[in-house]
Order: C-alpha cells, then structure tokens, then sequence
C-alpha cells in the first residue's frame, strides 16, 4: 500500500471485526493466551494492589505525556514524548489486566482505566502534575523512569510470572526512557543560563514527591534510584534539590486536584456511551 | 502430501509487519509458534515487539485472517511475554531487507546481568551503524526515537542522507 492511499484505504468500509482502529474500548486481552492461574504463595490481594498501582502510574504518566503532541519544543521530541508514553499505556494495559485477574471481580482493563474516580486511582501523584514548562516534564521523566526502572527490576524476580514477565519487557523500555530523560537533564543542566535555571527550578518542583515514589522500596531500589540521580545531577552541574518531602500520597487514594480533569479527558468518550462497541 | 500444519505455517508466515511491511512476522521473530490440534484448532503465539506497540493488535487480526483465509476455521491468536522480543530474534534475511529498504537493521541488543542495575547512558550511542544508502560508517545518531518507538533516526556524515535505524531492544 503506498502513503497516498492511507487515508482512502482507511476511510474504506471496514469488514466485522477490522482491528485496525486503535482507539476505543473492548481489545483484544492483552494477556489472552497467556497463562494467567495465580501460583501458590502469591497473595491476590496484594497482587492486585501493586499491579493497579503501577498501571495507574502508566496511565497516567502517559496521558500527561501525550499532552506534549502539537506541543513539544520541536518534532523529533515531540514524538520522543509520545512514544514513551505509548509504551507506558502498553504496560498499564497489562498491568491494569493483571490487578483485574487477581483481584477476581471480573474487572477488566477498561472497567479500571475508563470507570472509576479519582479517589480509586492508586497512581503516585508525581504523574499527575500539569506538565510545566519542558524542564519541568524532563525533571519528573527523570525521577519517575528512574525509580520506575529501579523497581521494575526488582519485580523480574517477583513470584507471580505474569507480573516479572510484565516487568521484564518493560525494563528495555525504560532504560529508553531513563536515559532519555537524563541526556535532555545534562543538556539543560549543562546548558545556557536560563536552561540551567529552569532545571533547577523544575527539580525543586518535583523533588517533594521523590519520597512518595520510593516509600514502597526496598533498600537496593533506594540506593539504585538515589545514585543515578546523583549521577545525572553531578553530570548536569546542578546540586541535589534540598526540599521537604510532601506529606500524603496517591497510594492511598490522596491525590492534588489535577487528576480529576485529567481522568474527566481520558474516561469522557468511553463513558459517553459505555455499550457502544468500535 | 502438505500436512495441515504445512498449510497453517505457509499462511501465517506470508503476513507482514504493518508498520515495516518489507518484513513477514517470521523476519521479525514475532510469529513464535504455530500449532494444529487434532480438532482442527490452530494456535498462533505472537511476542509483542513494545509493551504498548499498536501494531500488535493488527498483526493479530491478519495472522488471524490469513489462517481463515487458509480454510482453518477455528483460530486462537496467543500472546506470548516469557521470553520477551528482542530484536536478537530479527532473521538474517530480514535485516538484509531492512537494509534494502533503507533501514539499518539493530546492533546486538544490550547483554544485562540479571541482578545488575542497568548502566546509566548520558551521550548518545556511540555504537557502529553503517549508512544503509552509501554503506559508510561514518553515522551519527539525530534522536534516539522516530516514526514508531523501534525505530532511531540517523544521519550519515558521508552521503548526508538521513535514515533510519531499528534500535536495539
């Protein structure tokens, strides 16, 4: 098929079941296939609670990268942006599948990402902070793929296979993403005057819900996460932000009052009509 | 005689990556196994490239279509993590297309020690990609994603074309 007629080929009447719509709800099971029984010694509950966790930190990060589409400061990191946050939707895709199975409701991807409220998302709040200034989205890329590259390592040997295989995968991802954010950090940090002070500016913005990230850790994450930092930090010539850690937590459903819009955009079409089928 | 699995096989490895159509989902190593059970259930187990790849769902819906096509009515699609892709699992023969298309095939991908944290990059990749136009050497990386999240966008410093490059994963 040649570029010009992908717009005439996809205007085309589709056959039942054409998946070439990538938007919507009702896909395919990410996990279908794959064998999903709870192996013995792994708590459900618990199970649950990290994966929905996780993928709501995804999800949410990617939405609010998304956002940097028409946006970005020129095309190559716009779609940079984009394609990290796409990768991000994939592992809440799964994640949010695998809290469904083990929370045994019969809760689906789109049951957890398109119909509950605010206070149900277990996202940290990191994620859902408006985006800022382009320092500011680099400084929370940074600390969010730095811990979440950490932690993801760490739940490769994690009991239940379906979430170290989910965490296996993503951790090609976001070494991609890390150092992606940590380049731009040098760059900046290492930039003009003005670079150097928006970085700091951000990081002092972002540092007080560095806490919130690493307080389910163990110490091998803590110390993974705090040495790259220092190492990007050293590398952009920019001191470690000295600020109070906030008080409070997305983990427990506290969240700042930028989520609520953010889910209102994300969940409005599916809600709009919840039978309809793509 | 040609076996059913023969049939099943032949019709699975004729369907094409949508986003690099130059590559069956064999060159690319995403078709993983075929099976035909004595009910005539055939089972094809794809490995998704990237967690949040959009082209999985229609890799899906052609294997699908292609095994129906072949006269197999009953057809289950199955997703496979463990082990994940990597593009070690690109053939020979598809980085050979690749290049002819204008698009470096990856480098071997990064060999992690399990336990390890993964080691911090602050410059861009310094690693040999030849031009997939002139053949130099002499390349250098513009930005570490392009068009789809597999893919780098290159230059060459000897020809001055831009290009592409499938990134290691």
């Amino acid at each position: 098929m040649s570029d010009d007629h992908l717009y005439l080929s996809l205007a085309e009447a589709s056959p039942e079941g054409d998946a070439r719509w990538a938007f919507g709800t009702g896909f395919e099971d990410p996990l279908h296939g794959i064998d999903t029984a709870l192996p013995p010694g792994v708590d459900p509950g618990e199970l649950a609670e990290r994966c929905l966790a996780l993928g709501d930190d995804a999800l949410v990060a990617a939405q609010r990268l998304a956002e940097w589409c028409t946006r970005a400061p020129e095309l190559e990191e716009e779609v940079a942006l984009a394609n990290i946050g796409l990768d991000l939707l994939g592992q809440a895709r799964l994640l949010l599948s695998r809290a469904g199975q083990a929370e045994g409701a019969g809760r689906g991807e789109d049951a957890l990402a398109y119909f509950r409220g605010p206070q149900e998302f277990r996202n940290v709040r990191l994620t859902e902070l408006p985006n800022g200034d382009f320092a500011e989205c680099i400084a929370r890329l940074l600390l969010f793929s730095t811990w979440r590259l950490a932690a993801f390592r760490a739940l490769t040997a994690h009991p239940d296979p379906v979430l170290s295989a989910i965490a296996t995968k993503g951790v090609s991802e976001l070494a991609y993403h890390r150092d992606h954010a940590a380049q731009w950090a040098v760059r900046l940090g290492d930039g003009t005057e003005t670079s150097h002070l928006r970085l700091r500016r951000a990081l002092d913005e972002v540092w007080p819900y560095l806490d919130e990230l690493l307080a389910a850790e163990g110490p091998a994450v803590r110390a993974e996460v705090e040495q790259t930092l220092r190492q990007v930090l050293d590398a952009a010539t920019v001191p470690l932000p000295e600020v109070p850690a906030l008080p409070g937590s997305g983990r427990a459903g506290e969240h700042t009052p930028h989520l609520a819009p953010l889910l209102d955009e994300l969940q409005s079409v599916a809600r709009a009509d919840p039978e309809a089928t793509w | 005689m040609v076996t059913l699995l023969e049939l099943a096989r032949e019709a699975a490895s004729e369907v094409v990556d949508p986003e690099l159509p130059m590559l069956t989902l064999v060159d690319l190593g995403v078709l993983r196994d075929i099976t035909v059970a004595p009910d005539g259930l055939v089972t094809a187990s794809l490995a998704p490239t990237y967690s949040g790849c959009p082209a999985l769902t229609e890799m899906r819906a052609d294997v699908d279509a292609a095994l129906r096509g072949a006269g197999f009515a009953r057809v289950d699609i199955r997703t496979v993590l463990d082990p994940p892709w990597s593009t070690d699992e690109i053939t020979p023969e598809g980085r050979a297309k690749l290049a002819a298309h204008g698009i470096a095939p990856p480098g071997p991908a990064p060999r992690r020690a399990p336990g390890a944290p993964v080691p911090l990059t602050l410059t861009p990749t310094r690693h040999v990609v030849h031009c997939p136009q002139c053949g130099s050497p002499d390349t250098e990386e513009t930005s570490r994603f392009s068009a789809t999240a597999c893919r780098a966008l290159r230059r060459c410093r000897a020809c001055r074309e831009p290009f592409e490059q499938v990134k290691e994963l």
